[in-house]
């Protein structure tokens, strides 16, 4: 969870923000914020984002990026 | 660091540069004031691969990497800035299929994209919807195994003749993309001439009235149409603008090296007076500059580093505005004669002015780098 809460830090100033806040509600972040999260879970964690994917509950907090990268790792372990 | 082109990027540049030097440099002229492209050509990007060189390899295409990519549109855009604009929306849709679509869609659509028996174009800008591109006004109703589209979209380039269209709109407030095909029930299109630039772009405006499409159509989930698929396919737009720009750049020092040339006044060539020197020089800078970025970005693009997203509206930006400043410096190099149809570099500033606006426009960009500016200070 700390380096997905260091990567949000590039975007949101706060970065003591509550783990389950709906980012994308909270309007801290922007439609391209949505692109670089996807690449940076991808590139740093070495997994492929596909269309199956794509629900809210997988990115809308620090939380849900956390257990969907968790779970995706252990998927392909 | 490596910033020089390898053996084989330099003979795929070189095989770039033969075709448009052939097919494409000759007439551009004529596409510009006809304000289209024949078939034939397009037929002919897609027997050499080129319409597909982005769709994998088992879909039937290219699978070239992102600077090779990049390097035929910098060949193309060096010779016809509308036909960048082919490449440019084709490939957006295939980055789109490629990234969203399902198996199905995969193999119902990227073998027909990759040989060209199929055109794509991009649909996201309505008559009343530019920038604010997240807030389109088109709306999708699901009914039984279809969805009705209602809307209009604008500016939509190669609509005149594009057969698949990547449509977005809203099913209830949801952004949602659709593949959308030209002969679906409910579909129209109408041209759109006399534009300023990208003539031969065959620009149209399509009327969605109840367009009927499969269910199956939809791209990625609802909600994710244009964070995550417009994403895609616009910062893919993005990076072949950045490149288009870095060709038509290189076509304006490569007139104005040849007319300074040749051309005499007060008992010297052109070349030889200071003040045509200072902006041959600028040309020439601001060509460097824009192609390191490129370069930069087709990088990041290859290792699917998010810093891509940035680095390439930092070069969208960078090239589209250098494009039309060396446009400016290419005319007055030509004087009266860069005012007219004798010469290409007329066409090089009216499209150059158009690579400023398509794919967010600049000031778009500029709020999205200094922003980036501002969060990297911190």
């Amino acid at each position: 969870m700390e380096k997905v809460r260091e990567f949000l830090g590039q975007f949101i100033s706060d970065t003591n923000i509550d783990a389950d806040l709906n980012l994308f509600e909270s309007g801290l972040v922007t439609s391209l914020f949505a692109m670089q999260l996807l690449l940076y879970v991808e590139e740093e964690f070495g997994i492929q984002v596909t269309n199956e994917d794509l629900d809210v509950k997988n990115f809308q907090s620090l939380n849900a990026v956390t257990d969907f990268v968790m779970n995706k790792i252990a998927a392909a372990a | 660091m490596q910033i020089e082109l390898t053996d084989k990027e330099r003979a795929s540049k070189e095989e770039f540069r033969a075709f448009a030097d052939e097919n494409v440099a000759p007439y551009a002229g004529e596409f510009d004031r006809s304000e289209q492209v024949p078939d034939e050509l397009i037929r002919n990007l897609g027997e050499k691969g080129y319409l597909g060189a982005l769709v994998p390899e088992n879909f039937g295409g290219r699978g070239i990497d992102p600077l090779r990519w990049g390097l035929l549109c910098e060949e193309i855009g060096r010779c016809s800035a509308s036909l960048v604009s082919l490449l440019t929306v084709h490939s957006m849709v295939i980055q789109v299929i490629t990234r969203w679509g399902n198996e199905e869609q995969k193999a119902q659509w990227l073998p027909k994209l990759a040989s060209g028996e199929s055109i794509a174009a991009f649909g996201l800008s309505e008559p009343e919807i530019g920038s604010d591109a997240g807030h389109c006004e088109t709306t999708a109703r699901s009914d039984g195994e279809h969805y009705l589209l209602s809307g209009e979209k604008r500016w939509i380039s190669f609509g005149q003749v594009a057969d698949l269209f990547l449509i977005f709109g809203s099913i209830d407030g949801q952004s949602t993309a659709f593949l959308v095909e030209s002969d679906s029930d409910g579909f129209e299109r109408s041209p759109i001439s006399g534009l300023l630039g990208f003539r031969a772009a065959m620009l149209a405006s399509l009327h969605l009235d109840d367009c009927r499409i499969p269910a199956a159509n939809l791209v990625g989930r609802p909600g994710f149409g244009f964070s995550h698929v417009g994403g895609t396919a616009l910062d893919h737009g993005r990076f072949c603008i950045a490149w288009g720009a870095l060709g038509l750049i290189e076509a304006c020092i490569s007139a104005s090296l040849d007319y300074a040339e040749t051309r005499e006044q007060f008992g010297s060539p052109l070349k030889d007076h200071q003040l045509v020197k200072a902006m041959i020089a600028d040309m020439l800078v601001q060509s460097r500059a824009a192609r390191l970025m490129c370069y930069n970005a087709a990088s990041l693009k290859e290792r699917g580093s998010p810093s891509l997203i940035m680095e390439t509206s930092i070069a969208k930006y960078f090239s589209s505005r250098a494009a039309v400043q060396v446009a400016l410096d290419a005319v007055q190099v030509h004087g009266a004669n860069g005012c007219t149809d004798d010469y290409p570099v007329a066409r090089y500033l009216r499209d150059a002015k158009v690579f400023e606006i398509i794919e967010g426009s600049n000031q778009i960009q500029q709020i999205i780098i200094a922003r980036y500016g501002h969060r990297n200070a911190k």
